[in-house]
Formats: structure tokens, sequence, C-alpha cells
């Protein structure tokens, strides 16, 4: 029981921390930005880091849907409806989460162990000797990069799954998919609205996973086993997070709509 | 920059407390930096002696006590002040900790671009100065992870002296370092110190090499000064523990095991378990 207690403290106190490293990452931001070519550098390099896993699992996941809808939907004659079903699905569902869990495993990790890094190394001690603010010229940067980086990414995810989607269920496998009413339908019933909610979504699981990797990385302990603790607690965080918010964020778009 | 103080000791150290939880660091040190001089602090590893260089720049918060720099004491300024005064530090950290993104001329460059508007001409100027200064002007394009020891320490002293501060604190700057390198480095030191009329405090537990070249030296242990003076009146220390320091004896006041019961009846107790 007292050691059940021990860790709801921890927990509790962790959470305080993380909020705290938070408000101390948006203060420093506006600084930041007064720097764009650190932002831009390190959005290309998160970009970078999961740009082709992010279109190779875009392309899997397309297939996928295209087989697993036709199959689903030409049992109630309703095949022409395939568009609809796969761009539904991607932009309010797979796109956000598929890619955010991606992020997570490919950039959010990299960030955090870089910073773990530069902490075991003494690199964000002598920043502050030599009176320049780490939270404003290592944190601050890479968290705003993050935070836009996830939309583009999901963007990119969404465009290669209904893309495939449609160009197997249309081409490679010949179902029968009319490329005409595949591309109408998807037109016709899309409506704002649904990419309003992927955006959001992406958005959030990009704060979220960002937060979580640059707080872990700037608090890990100085040493190579604090480094891989906070690589793999980034990991684990991050991807319990986005599908815990996943099922919120739907839960609350719903009742909006 | 004039001093603003007219004392002859540039950092004062007095009646310094501190420690890590219940842990005790210092109890009660005092310690002068003079203006000009390479002052030696020596001590066996787990002292202090680079709790006492981020104290001095005002990363941690003596319990009692305090350390003034240049006539202000570094732990009562604003923090916008604490920064202003961090521009007048350089410091070399024990590995370099030179910035692994960056390469060796735009590590050297990073403070004079964060802190200063000057044209990149200029920069560039400066910049090959400084790694002139330490023999490395031809390495200028590597990256951290392609340099020896050796030459990231080089690297790193010309990045602590980039903005012509007042004070440099040097790390432990020869650890791991082969006799030549160590020379070279000591050498460097001494002469970085007088060109640019530097303050200069060592860190250190190679006694000879450090003591050849300082003009004033420190021995610490448990969280006091237990000797103080020119290398010669060090040496010449009474203190039986400067002495079994000096000369690296494992028997004296300090002892080398960490556990000091009795190893004879630790084998016996063995036995009879
Ligand atoms: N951040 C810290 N938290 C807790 N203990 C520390 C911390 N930094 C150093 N120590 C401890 O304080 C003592 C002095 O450390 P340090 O100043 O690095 O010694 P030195 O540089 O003389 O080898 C060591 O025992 C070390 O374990
Ligand atoms: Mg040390």
């Amino acid at each position: 029981m007292k050691k059940a207690i021990d860790i709801l403290a921890e927990f509790l106190r962790g959470v305080g921390q993380a909020q705290y490293f938070l408000a101390a990452t948006l203060a420093a931001t506006p600084r930041a930005l007064a720097k764009p070519h650190l932002i831009a550098q390190q959005i290309y390099s998160v970009g970078v880091l999961s740009m082709v896993i992010t279109v190779i699992s875009g392309m899997f996941i397309g297939m996928v849907l295209g087989l697993q809808g036709y199959r689903t939907l030409v049992g109630f004659g309703a095949e022409e409806s395939l568009g609809v079903f796969v761009a539904l699905v991607v932009v309010r569902e797979l796109g956000p989460v598929v890619t955010a869990l991606l992020f997570a495993g490919r950039a959010g990790s990299a960030l955090t162990a870089e910073i773990g890094l530069m902490r075991a190394t003494d690199q964000l001690s002598a920043m502050e000797m030599m009176a320049v603010d780490p939270m404003q010229r290592v944190v601050a940067p890479r968290f705003f990069a993050g935070f836009v980086a996830m939309p583009l990414l999901a963007a990119i995810f969404c465009v290669m799954a209904i893309g495939i989607a449609g160009g197997y269920a249309i081409g490679v496998e010949l179902l029968g998919v009319d490329a005409g009413s595949y591309w109408s339908q998807i037109r016709a019933q899309v409506e704002m609205d649904d990419i309003w909610n992927g955006v959001v979504k992406s958005l959030v699981f990009g704060a979220v996973v960002s937060w979580i990797a640059v707080f872990q990385g700037y608090h890990a302990a100085p040493n190579s086993e604090g480094v891989s603790r906070a690589t793999r607690n980034t990991v684990v965080m991050s991807s319990l997070a986005i599908l815990a918010l996943d099922f919120v964020l739907t839960a609350f778009m719903f009742k909006i709509d | 920059m004039a001093p603003t103080s007219t004392d002859n000791a540039l950092v004062r150290v007095r009646g310094l407390h501190f420690g890590f939880g219940r842990r005790v660091i210092f109890d009660g040190m005092d310690l002068d930096l003079r203006r000009g001089q390479v002052t030696a602090l020596m001590g066996p590893s787990g002292t202090g002696k680079t709790t006492l260089l981020r104290l001095i720049g005002g990363q941690y918060r003596p319990h009692r006590g305090s350390i003034a720099f240049d006539g202000q004491d570094v732990h009562r300024l604003s923090r916008a002040k604490l920064l202003e005064l961090r521009k007048r530090m350089g410091i070399m950290f024990q590995n370099g900790a030179l910035l692994t993104d960056l390469s060796v001329y735009e590590n050297v460059a990073f403070p004079l671009r964060e802190h200063t508007r000057l044209p990149e001409s200029m920069i560039r100027d400066l910049v090959l100065l400084k790694l002139d200064a330490v023999g490395l002007r031809g390495a200028r394009h590597l990256f951290p992870d392609q340099l020896s020891g050796g030459m990231a320490r080089r690297v790193a002293m010309a990045r602590a002296v980039a903005l012509d501060p007042a004070l440099v604190m040097y790390d432990e700057p020869l650890t791991g370092l082969d006799p030549i390198s160590m020379g070279v480095a000591m050498r460097l030191i001494r002469t970085l110190n007088d060109a640019l009329g530097l303050t200069s405090i060592i860190v250190s537990h190679d006694v000879p090499e450090t003591l050849s070249i300082s003009d004033y030296a420190y021995i610490v242990s448990n969280g006091k000064v237990v000797a103080a003076g020119t290398p010669e009146q060090v040496k010449s220390s009474g203190s039986e523990w400067a002495q079994q320091f000096l000369k690296g004896q494992p028997d004296g006041p300090v002892r080398f095991h960490y556990d000091n019961s009795d190893y004879g009846a630790d084998l016996m107790r063995k036995a009879l378990a």
C-alpha cells in the first residue's frame, strides 16, 4: 500500500514537473522564433527522419484498406463507397494516429536521445555557462518543430494511403471499382469538418509527443543508462498518450458534430 | 572591460558551505583567485572541484558563505546580471563539452554569434585567431566526433577565451592526455593567461604538471583548504594530508580503501560464515 502511494506521489510529481517544463518551453518559444534558421533546421531533421517511414506505412495501410474495404463493401453491393470509407477512416483516425505513433518511435526517441546526450556530455551546462539559455537554444526549437512537422507528416500519410488504396483497388487487383466514382464519392462526402478533425488531432499529438520527448531528454540521468531509459519512456508514454487522447478527442468531436 | 573593483582578487570565496542532500561538499572554504595569476586547485576525485567551478559560475547556490566576482556577489545578482557576468567567464569542461552538431569553427564562433553583432568577416578573424592560438586552425572543418581527446580540449580552450573573458576555468585539462599533449596543454594555459591578460584557475589532480605553471596553489580535502601558497610553499607544507596527496601515498590521513574495516577480520568472518 505504502509502495503504491509512493509510486503515485512520484508520478504526480513528474506530471507537475512536466507541466512546469512545458510552461518554460512555451515562454522560451517567442525568442526561439526570432532565430528561424534554427527552427527550419529542426523541422528539416525531424521531417527527414520520419518522412520515409511515413510514406511506406501510408502505402501499406492504403493497400490493406483497399483490400479489406472492397471485400467488406462488395458483400453489400456498395463497392462504389470504397473511396468514402477509406478517406474517412484515414483522415479522421489512421492518418493522425499511425503517423503520431511512427513519429514517436522515430523522431521522438531521437529527440530524447539527442537532448539526453547533450545533458550527459555537459553540453547543456556549457551553454548555460556561456550565458545561452538551453531552453531557448535547444528545447524550444525542437518542440516547435515537432508541433509543426506532425500535421505535415500526417497529411503526407493521408495522401499516400488514400491514393494507394484507390490505385490498388482500381488498378492492381482489378477489383472492379470505377476510378471516377472512387474520387467523386470522396469529393462529395468528405467534409471540411472531417479534415479539421484530422488536423486538430495531428496538432495535439505532435505537441504531446514533442513535449514528452524534450522533457524526457532534458531530465535524463546524465549517463548512458539514463539516456536509454529516457528514450524508452518517450516511446512508451507517447504511444499510450496518443491512443488515450485519440479516444478522448474522437468522443468529443462526435459530440460537437 | 575595466575592473569595477580595485581588489587584487578577481574571485573571492569566503566561508563557503555547500552539499548535495546530506552529503557535505564544502565546509567553510576560503579561496582567492588573484588577477593575472594562474591558480591551481588540487584534490582527489570527488572532493568537489567541479562543483566549485559551477558555484563560481552561479549554476549552484551556496548554502552559506559568499562568492564574489570582481566585487559582485555572484548569488545575489538578478538572472539578467548573472548572464552578463557569465560572459566574462570562460570554462573548459572536463571532456570539452563541445556542441556535437557544430563544426570546430562553429563551436568557437558560437559565443560570438550568440552575444555579439559582429560582421561575419570579423567573427572569422577572431575564430581563426583563437584556433591558431591552440594550434588547430587547420582542423576548423572537423566535427567534434572526429577529434582526439586532446584536440577536443584545445578547441574547448579556444571557445572558452572566444569572448576575451576576465576569468578562465579549466576543469581537469590534463586527465587522459599523453605526456606530449599534456606539456602542450599546460604551456598553452600559461601562454593564454599571460598573452590575453586573463586570470586562470586549473582544477586538477596531476600534481607536478599543474604546479609547474601555477603562481599559487590550493589543496583541498573534506571541504576545506588544507594547504595553500606558492608551489614551493605547498610542496614543503607541513600538512600531513597535503604530503600524502602530493606524493601519492596510499596510507595517511586519507584512506585508499572505501570501507575501512579490518581486512583480516573480514576474511575471518567469511571463513566462519
Ligand atoms: N548533481 C549532483 N547531485 C548529487 N551529487 C553530486 C552531483 N554532482 C556531484 N555530486 C557529488 O559531489 C561530489 C563532488 O563532485 P565533483 O565536484 O564532481 O568532484 P571532483 O570534480 O572533485 O571530482 C562527488 O561525490 C559527486 O558524486
Ligand atoms: Mg570533476
